[in-house]
């Protein structure tokens, strides 16, 4: 029988406990997986943006919109190689349901997100035609919608002239994101600036967000410094941050969602480690006689407490491995169940910081009995004392 | 019967502290469950208490058609004017009619615990009559605002939680200085705000009229009154709901998806939890297989025995249970947080650990004890006296 052979048949000797560990440690890690992905999602799933933009917002409040007179200022500043505006809408679909619509210049848009793709001609058509709009595909899949349909969208904030509450606009097109990152990021649908901005009955030339492109190899701080110094003492002042920072930003006025996934994650292990660093400890007690006799035969101090740790780290390593695919399957169909909005995928980071937990538990759990193993004194043990 | 399950429980209850270890792990895993489960309920609780507390029955809140929440609403002058004079609003001592005319923007303040990313926190823009209307709002340090002046006063959440607003402080808004004079206390959402002059915040924010009139009304059928009168008058496309009705109305977002986060982590956390007392349980019945076939071959029933396991592991279940909400309370209850409410901007609140929540949770702790306990239980029932007696 090779070593491997024996930490195995060991490992099964008691079907019923180690199966009923093996499951306790797959839902730790199963819940591991889900909310060390919710908190990725949150934390750091603004990393693919990269830092060829800042945004401009006011420095008051991005829901007090600033003025495109702005946009000639903001392009002379060194360093700023084309301006986007965005207007937020308050999009309603149907009874209730939001949808994020943004009010923008075509043109300008899609110079500042080359990220986003859809044939030229599309692009053309958003820009011609007045009462246009394209979708983002996890929208336009969401709700059915077609190019060439006409989409009607209320605004909870704006009435056009006549008083009405109701818009529609016409699908001229349905953009997409270059790569995996950017196409889970299309749940937003975008109409024409100009239409908006002549037709609603409260606001004239103003926009929430400035989105500043920056030319090649220039770094994004000393840009934040410029136009927030250029505005400074006038009514609208402004802020300026990194599209990574104000998206962060966006997502942390949730509250501290670390914390409290924190928490729990710390419940859970603390719980696991006792639970299986219990059931190794049992199963070495039982034992204790078969130790004494490898010993006997002739095994190391060393690999008696090899063997011993290798059990603790088998159990662990499976149980963790199935919880790591278990929540995989589960972000997945949560993520198709939302229609990409809860984006819950399990990176290879979340995956390494998994891998990362069994090995730190594994010894843990293991370390003790182990060393317990390895001090067993051969004539007592035989003895059963 | 019930005297032979009495014994057999004592006997079991007295034996583990022989077995600690492997009841430990009931009793820590039932805990880790139950303090969860209670912390994130004890989160809605706090936040739905918070809201509710703010929304009076006998107040109703007007804004702009279909605008639901005040951020997307604005009235002009002449609507304020109307609505302020329409029939069903309560008259004040002074003969006028108790309405009020308010006016939110949104500043930014930092999280106490970061250092750039701004949080949204409301600014109300108020005149007196806003006061008479929340008659629990008390000014607890420093002095009320001046109308007329660049002067706010601070709501004890925003102090708990944001930095940058303490009283004498200094808050940028749009190009000038504001002097934070007073801070106000009253144990509802209006904690999460800072106010101010109403006029003074329309000069600077460039705005006329309001966000929302806030009307004190007048008897039992004063809602139904008003709203007749402001859908009668051509001039107006308002909306009139109690005020109750629009904060209550705030908290079903949070809660459903507080209950959703509570239930998939408490489903996940209880199977590992089942498991684990199956195992200690199942350890527990092994270990005795020689005592239990003694008392079965001396005459004790099979019930009996199957009634002391079970007891044995619902006890260790109840324990795990009271040991895990009394970690919930003293560690999160009145434990202070903020989150974004539907105006988009913070509310803060705090977790209330309720007797109902600890119910809960024992109920659920009791629910895996009596499954961790039962097949256990039933294994040591059946177990043959003959092999019993012939092991170890």
């Amino acid at each position: 029988m090779t070593r491997t052979g024996f930490v195995v048949a060991n490992l099964f000797r008691k079907k019923t406990r180690t199966i009923l560990t093996l499951l306790s440690i797959v839902m730790a890690f199963l819940l591991f997986g889900l909310l060390q992905s919710v908190q990725h999602l949150f934390n750091a799933g603004a990393d693919f943006v990269g830092a060829t933009r800042v945004m401009t917002q006011a420095r008051v409040s991005f829901t007090q919109p600033l003025p495109i007179g702005m946009v000639p200022k903001l392009e002379g500043v060194p360093g700023v190689a084309r301006v986007a505006y965005s207007q937020w809408f308050g999009g309603v679909w149907q009874e209730n349901t939001p949808v994020f619509v943004f009010a923008v210049d075509p043109q300008r848009y899609h110079d500042v997100y080359p990220e986003y793709v859809m044939p030229e001609e599309q692009w053309q058509k958003f820009a011609h035609t007045r009462t246009g709009m394209i979708a983002g595909r996890q929208v336009a899949q969401q709700f059915g919608w077609k190019v060439g349909q006409k989409i009607p969208i209320s605004s909870n904030i704006f009435p056009q002239k006549n008083g009405s509450k109701a818009w529609a606009f016409d699908l001229v097109g349905i953009f997409d994101g270059k790569d995996a990152d950017w196409q889970k990021r299309t749940n937003t649908s975008l109409i024409n600036f100009d239409y908006f901005d002549e037709a609603n009955q409260f606001i004239r030339g103003r926009a929430n967000f400035f989105i500043l492109k920056l030319a090649d190899g220039t770094a994004a701080e000393p840009v934040c410094k410029a136009v927030d110094a250029l505005f400074e003492n006038s009514p609208d002042e402004t802020k300026t941050q990194t599209e990574k920072d104000f998206n962060l930003g966006f997502v942390k006025q949730v509250g501290d969602i670390g914390l409290i996934v924190k928490w729990i994650l710390f419940a859970v292990f603390f719980t696991l480690l006792l639970v299986v660093g219990n059931t190794m400890a049992q199963s070495v007690r039982e034992r204790v006689p078969e130790l004494a006799v490898l010993k006997t035969l002739g095994f190391s101090d060393g690999s008696v407490l090899g063997f011993v740790l290798a059990e603790a780290v088998a159990m662990c390593l499976i149980g963790g491995v199935i919880g790591l695919v278990l929540s995989t399957i589960a972000g997945g169909a949560i993520e198709k169940g939302t229609g990409g909005q809860f984006p819950i995928h399990l990176t290879g980071w979340v995956w390494a910081l998994g891998i990362a937990a069994v090995l730190v538990m594994s010894v843990l759990v293991g370390v003790l009995p182990a060393l317990r193993a390895r001090r067993l004194k051969i004539v007592d043990a035989l003895a059963g004392r | 019967m019930l005297s032979q399950a009495v014994a057999l429980t004592s006997i079991n209850v007295k034996s583990i502290p022989e077995r600690w270890a492997s009841s430990l792990v009931i009793v820590v895993g039932l805990a880790g469950v139950v303090a969860v489960f209670t912390a994130l309920l004890a989160m809605a609780v706090g936040f739905e208490s918070t809201l509710k507390a703010t929304g009076r029955r006998d107040v109703a809140m007007v804004m702009r058609g279909a605008s639901d929440t005040e951020l997307n609403s604005a009235l002009d002058r002449d609507s304020i004017e109307l609505i302020k004079q329409a029939p069903g609003i309560r008259k004040g001592d002074d003969g006028k009619p108790l309405a009020s005319a308010e006016m939110t923007v949104v500043a930014e303040l930092i999280r106490k615990n970061d250092v750039k990313n701004g949080a949204n926190i409301t600014v109300r823009g108020v005149d007196a009559t806003a006061f008479a209307l929340r008659p629990n709002l008390k000014i607890v340090s420093g002095r009320n605002f001046i109308p007329g002046l660049r002067e706010l006063i601070v709501g004890s959440g925003v102090l708990r939680q944001f930095q940058g607003a303490e009283v004498g402080r200094i808050v940028r808004m749009r190009g000038s200085d504001w002097t934070v004079v007073g801070a106000f206390q009253s144990e509802d959402a209006h904690d999460s705000e800072l106010w101010t002059d109403i006029n003074v915040a329309r000069v600077t924010f460039g705005r006329t009229g309001a966000s929302s009139v806030l009307a004190a009304l007048d008897g039992s059928d004063g809602l139904d009154e008003l709203k007749a009168a402001l859908a009668a008058d051509p001039r107006l496309t308002v909306d009139a709901i109690r005020e109750e009705d629009y904060f209550s109305g705030q908290t079903k977002q949070f809660r459903r998806t507080i209950g959703v986060l509570a239930g998939v982590v408490t489903a996940i956390m209880a199977l590992g939890a089942i498991f684990a007392a199956l195992n200690s349980m199942y350890a527990a019945v092994a270990t005795r297989s020689k005592e239990i076939a003694t008392l079965r071959a001396i005459g004790f029933g099979g019930l009996p025995v199957v009634v002391s396991v079970m007891m044995e592991s619902l006890l260790l279940a109840v324990a795990g249970g009271l040991v895990g909400a009394t970690i919930a309370y003293v560690l999160f209850n009145d434990f202070s947080v903020s989150t974004v409410g539907q105006n988009f901007t913070q509310v803060v609140f705090s977790f209330k650990v309720t007797p109902q929540l600890v119910a809960q949770g024992l109920t659920i702790a009791v629910a895996i004890g009596m499954v961790g306990g039962l097949l256990p239980a039933i294994r040591a029932a059946r177990l043959p006296v003959t092999t019993g007696l012939r092991e170890l």
